[in-house]
């Protein structure tokens, strides 16, 4: 029994922490398939209150309205996209937390690829060179 | 003759990062302060019920018209209690018909708000649950938009309005939209 107990206190311990999140047991709907998707939309969108955090991780008021209206919509029959469409209609593409591939977000996502060819291409050239001294050295 | 262009890259690479950062910076726009997608866009219809007894809710339909101002404000707000002299001022040198709603708000606590700051509004809608913010796409109060007499959304403006913000944001707006 008090093996139990101790064990049981490990756990609270252990995972407890993880369990504490922002969103609130009243939110949480009863379809675990339903509450899934909410959980998994509410990962992409962004508290605009804090910025640096979605809105399934915020304490935040507006955080909080933004998940009931997540769940609320799906219990309507929205498709997941349906819903970031309708939150991205208000806040516009900032409130997504990875931001589309367009024309004006072209640099944000071609930069770390353009940056690497060139790393790539710089060590080329580093190399030849060396390449023919060596062979020169050898002979 | 080829390694000394070069040699160049690394400097104008620097300097395109340099006037990437330096233009918006200089410009004034504030990526934590992203445009709103609503600009051009009929304002939400929703009818709000009065936010006190004795004042008129907000009905967006019954404005039409005109061009107005929609003020989203509470009285737990300070940076609302700052701007409220001069909306004030707004709506009375100025003519404008300022709408007020009212964020997340107990009446118990507007009363004796509006009593003490003033009421500039002409009507004030109560956005208790704040499903009326989040159909505005606003995110904190306050923030204010212009519609224009169509009833399209031209201006989203957050935080408070200031005299030199009004000059320069707003005025130039409702002088077009009068003409």
């Amino acid at each position: 029994m008090k093996l139990n107990s101790l064990l049981c206190a490990l756990a609270f311990a252990f995972f407890l922490p993880a369990a504490a999140m922002a969103v609130q047991p009243d939110e949480i709907l009863p379809d675990p398939a339903l509450e899934m998707r909410a959980r998994a939309i509410s990962q992409q969108l962004r508290c605009l209150v804090c910025q640096g955090e979605d809105i399934d991780e915020s304490a935040a008021g507006l955080a909080r309205d933004l998940r009931l209206l997540v769940r609320e919509r799906l219990v309507k029959g929205d498709s997941d996209a349906q819903v970031i469409e309708f939150v991205r209609g208000r806040y516009g593409d900032y409130v997504l937390m990875k931001p589309p591939l367009a024309p004006r977000t072209w640099l944000l996502w071609l930069t770390p690829a353009a940056v690497l060819l060139a790393g790539f291409a710089v060590v080329l050239r580093m190399m030849r060179p060396r390449r023919k001294s060596g062979a020169g050295g050898a002979a | 003759m080829k390694p000394q262009i070069f040699a160049l890259v690394p400097l104008l690479l620097f300097i395109g990062l340099v006037a990437l950062v330096a233009v918006p910076l200089l410009r004034g726009t504030d990526p934590a302060k992203p445009e709103s997608p609503m600009i051009g866009r009929a304002a939400p219809a929703a009818a709000l019920p009065p936010a006190l007894a004795g004042v008129q809710g907000f009905a967006p339909a019954e404005i039409s018209g005109k061009p107005a101002v929609i003020n989203f404000f509470a009285s737990w707000c300070v940076p609302c209690q700052a701007e409220q002299p001069f909306l004030a001022r707004m709506a009375r040198e100025y003519g404008i018909a300022i709408y007020g709603v009212n964020y997340k708000d107990k009446p118990a606590a507007l009363a004796p708000w509006l009593q003490k700051h003033g009421n500039p509004f002409t009507a004030i809608g109560a956005d208790a649950d704040g499903r009326a913010a989040i159909d505005w796409g606003v995110y904190g109060v306050p923030e204010t938009f212009v519609i224009d007499s169509a009833g399209i959304i031209r201006l989203r403006h957050v935080g408070p309005v200031t005299a030199a913000e009004y000059e320069k944001i707003f005025a130039p707006l409702l002088a077009e939209m009068k003409k």
